[in-house]
C-alpha cells in the first residue's frame, strides 16, 4: 500500500477529530450515566440536556494557566501528557471500522495497539515521577506494579482469538467472524478480557492510579488545565480503543443486519464503553492487593485453562 | 484453595455484582429525584415555616393586628417591633408599624401563637437573597395591606 503525504494528514486530521468529538461525547456520556444510575439528572445547562457541557469545560481548561510546581521535574513534568495521548494516534491506525474503512491494513495491527496501550503507562508513570508528589508518585507506581496482573491475562486472551483465526490481523480476525461471534465460542473470555481492559484504562471499580478515594487524584495530583485535560483525552481514547479491540475481538467487528458496517462498529464500541462506565458507577472499588491477587489467582489461571481447552479442541 | 467453596464464592460473588448491576440498571429507568430548580420547586410542606406575615381583615383589608405587643414580648429573639394607634372613631386599635428583624428571628412561631386576634402567619416564601443584611433588618410586614392612616 503507498503512503501518500496527503494521507497522512487526512489520517491525523480525521484522528485528531475522533479523538476529540469521542472525548466529548464520553465525558457528558459519563456524568449522564452516573447521574441517572444515582436518580439525578446529570448535566442539563449547557445545550440541550447538557450535551455542550465538555465544551463549555474544555474552554474552560484550554484557558487556565498550567501550573507547575516548584520541585517538578519539569521536562518530565510537560512531557508525561504528550507520551500519553500521542501513541493513540498511532495505535487507531489498524482498528478497522467495516470492511473498507480502516486507515492502514496491518498484518500485525493487534500487536501494535497492545504494544502502543503500554505507552500510556509510561505516561502516567512520568508524570507521577515527574510531580515530585509523593501521592502522584504512588499513582505512578502502582500504574506499574499492576501492568503484569493484567497484561498476562490480557495477551492470553488475544492468543486464544488469534489461534483460532491463525492471524495478527484486526481485519482478518473481524471477517473469520462473519457467521459467528467470538463472543459465543469463549464467552468466560470475553469477560476475563472486559476486566483486563477496565484495569487497562485505570478506570473503577480498578482506578489504582488515579485512587481519588486514596491518593488526591494519582498520577495527575499536580497538574492543572492543559496538562490535566490532555490526561482525560488519553484516557476516553484508550476507552475507545481498548473497546474497538473487544469489538474486532469477540463481537465481529462491522458484521451485523441491515446498518452498514461503520454504524454497527460505533454501535458495538459504545455500547462496550456503556458497559465499562456501568461497572464504573456499581461496583466498589477493590484494595490493590486485592486486585493483584485477583488478577494473578482469578484472572491468569481461568485464561491459561481456557486457552488450553481451546488448544486441545482445536487440535482435535 | 482451589477446593469447591472456593469456586462457589467465586460464582456467588460473580452473581452478586450482577444483582448490582440490575439495581444500577433499574435506577437508570426511574424517573430522577432531581427538581430542576429554579425552573420548577419542590411542594411546600403543609406546615412549612417561612417569615412571619400580618394577616389583613376580610372585611376593611386593613391588618387585623391590634398593637396588644404580645408577640414584641413574647418573642425570645426580640425581633418584632409594633406600634398602633386607634383610627378615628373606631374602638380598637390597628398596628401603624410593625418590624420583623429577620435576621435575628429564630422562625420559632410564638408569635403567631400567642396573637390574640389570629394576625399572624408564616408565610411561604422562602426563596430570599439580598446583597446586603440591612434588606431583612426591618421588614415591614404591612406592606401590601390596606392602613386606616395612610391618608393621614
Amino acid at each position: 500500500m503507498n503512503i501518500s503525504l496527503l494521507g497522512i494528514v487526512g489520517y491525523l486530521v480525521g484522528i485528531a477529530a475522533l479523538v476529540g468529538l469521542n472525548a466529548v461525547i464520553l465525558v457528558w456520556l459519563e456524568r449522564k450515566v452516573a447521574g441517572h444510575m444515582q436518580f439525578r439528572l446529570g448535566p442539563m445547562e449547557v445545550g440541550p440536556h447538557g450535551i455542550l457541557q465538555t465544551l463549555a469545560d474544555g474552554i474552560k481548561l484550554v484557558s487556565k494557566q498550567l501550573v507547575i510546581p516548584d520541585e517538578a521535574d519539569k521536562p518530565l513534568f510537560l512531557l508525561a501528557p504528550i507520551v500519553s495521548l500521542v501513541p493513540i494516534f498511532a495505535a487507531m491506525v489498524p482498528l478497522p471500522f467495516s470492511e473498507t474503512v480502516q486507515a492502514w491494513e496491518l498484518n500485525i495491527g493487534l500487536l501494535l495497539i497492545i504494544a502502543l496501550g503500554l505507552l500510556n503507562t509510561l505516561g502516567i508513570l512520568l508524570a507521577g515521577w515527574g510531580s515530585n508528589n509523593k501521592y502522584a508518585l504512588l499513582g505512578g507506581a502502582r500504574a506499574v506494579a499492576q501492568i503484569l496482573a493484567y497484561k498476562i491475562p490480557l495477551l492470553i486472551c488475544v492468543m486464544t482469538i488469534i489461534m483460532m483465526t491463525g492471524s495478527f490481523s484486526l481485519r482478518d480476525i473481524a471477517i473469520a467472524q462473519k457467521d459467528t461471534w467470538n463472543v459465543l465460542y469463549q464467552p468466560i473470555l470475553f469477560i476475563v478480557y472486559i476486566i483486563t481492559v477496565t484495569l487497562e484504562t485505570n478506570r473503577s471499580p480498578f482506578d489504582f492510579s488515579e485512587a481519588e478515594s486514596e491518593l488526591v487524584a494519582g498520577f495527575h495530583t499536580e497538574y492543572s488545565g492543559m496538562g490535566f485535560s490532555l490526561f482525560f483525552l488519553a484516557e476516553y481514547s484508550y476507552m475507545f480503543i481498548a473497546a474497538g479491540l473487544a469489538t474486532v475481538l469477540f463481537l465481529g467487528g462491522w458484521h451485523g443486519p441491515w446498518l452498514p458496517g461503520v454504524a454497527w462498529t460505533l454501535i458495538k464500541i459504545y455500547s462496550i464503553i456503556f458497559l465499562m462506565m456501568w461497572f464504573r458507577w456499581t461496583f466498589p472499588r477493590v484494595r490493590i492487593d486485592q486486585m493483584l491477587s485477583f488478577g494473578w489467582k482469578i484472572l491468569l489461571p481461568l485464561s491459561l485453562i481456557n486457552f488450553i481447552i481451546t488448544a486441545g479442541v482445536l487440535a482435535l | 484453595m482451589m477446593d469447591c467453596c472456593y469456586i462457589k464464592e467465586v460464582v456467588k460473588g460473580f452473581f452478586s455484582l450482577c444483582t448490582g448491576m440490575r439495581v444500577t440498571m433499574g435506577n437508570v429507568f426511574t424517573r430522577p429525584a432531581t427538581i430542576q430548580w429554579p425552573r420548577k420547586a419542590a411542594p411546600l410542606p403543609d406546615r412549612f415555616r417561612g417569615h412571619i406575615m400580618m394577616l389583613a381583615n376580610d372585611k376593611t383589608g386593613f391588618p387585623k393586628c391590634i398593637a396588644c405587643t404580645s408577640c414584641a414580648r413574647n418573642c425570645p429573639s426580640r425581633c418584632i417591633t409594633v406600634t398602633g394607634k386607634k383610627p378615628e372613631g373606631a374602638k380598637k386599635k390597628v398596628a401603624d408599624r410593625f418590624e420583623l428583624d429577620f435576621t435575628k428571628c429564630s422562625l420559632c412561631g410564638l408569635c403567631v401563637e400567642i396573637c390574640p386576634v389570629g394576625a399572624l402567619d408564616f408565610s411561604r416564601d422562602y426563596a430570599m437573597a439580598s446583597y446586603t443584611r440591612n434588606d431583612f433588618a426591618a421588614m415591614d410586614l404591612l406592606q401590601g395591606l390596606g392602613s386606616p392612616f395612610k391618608d393621614a
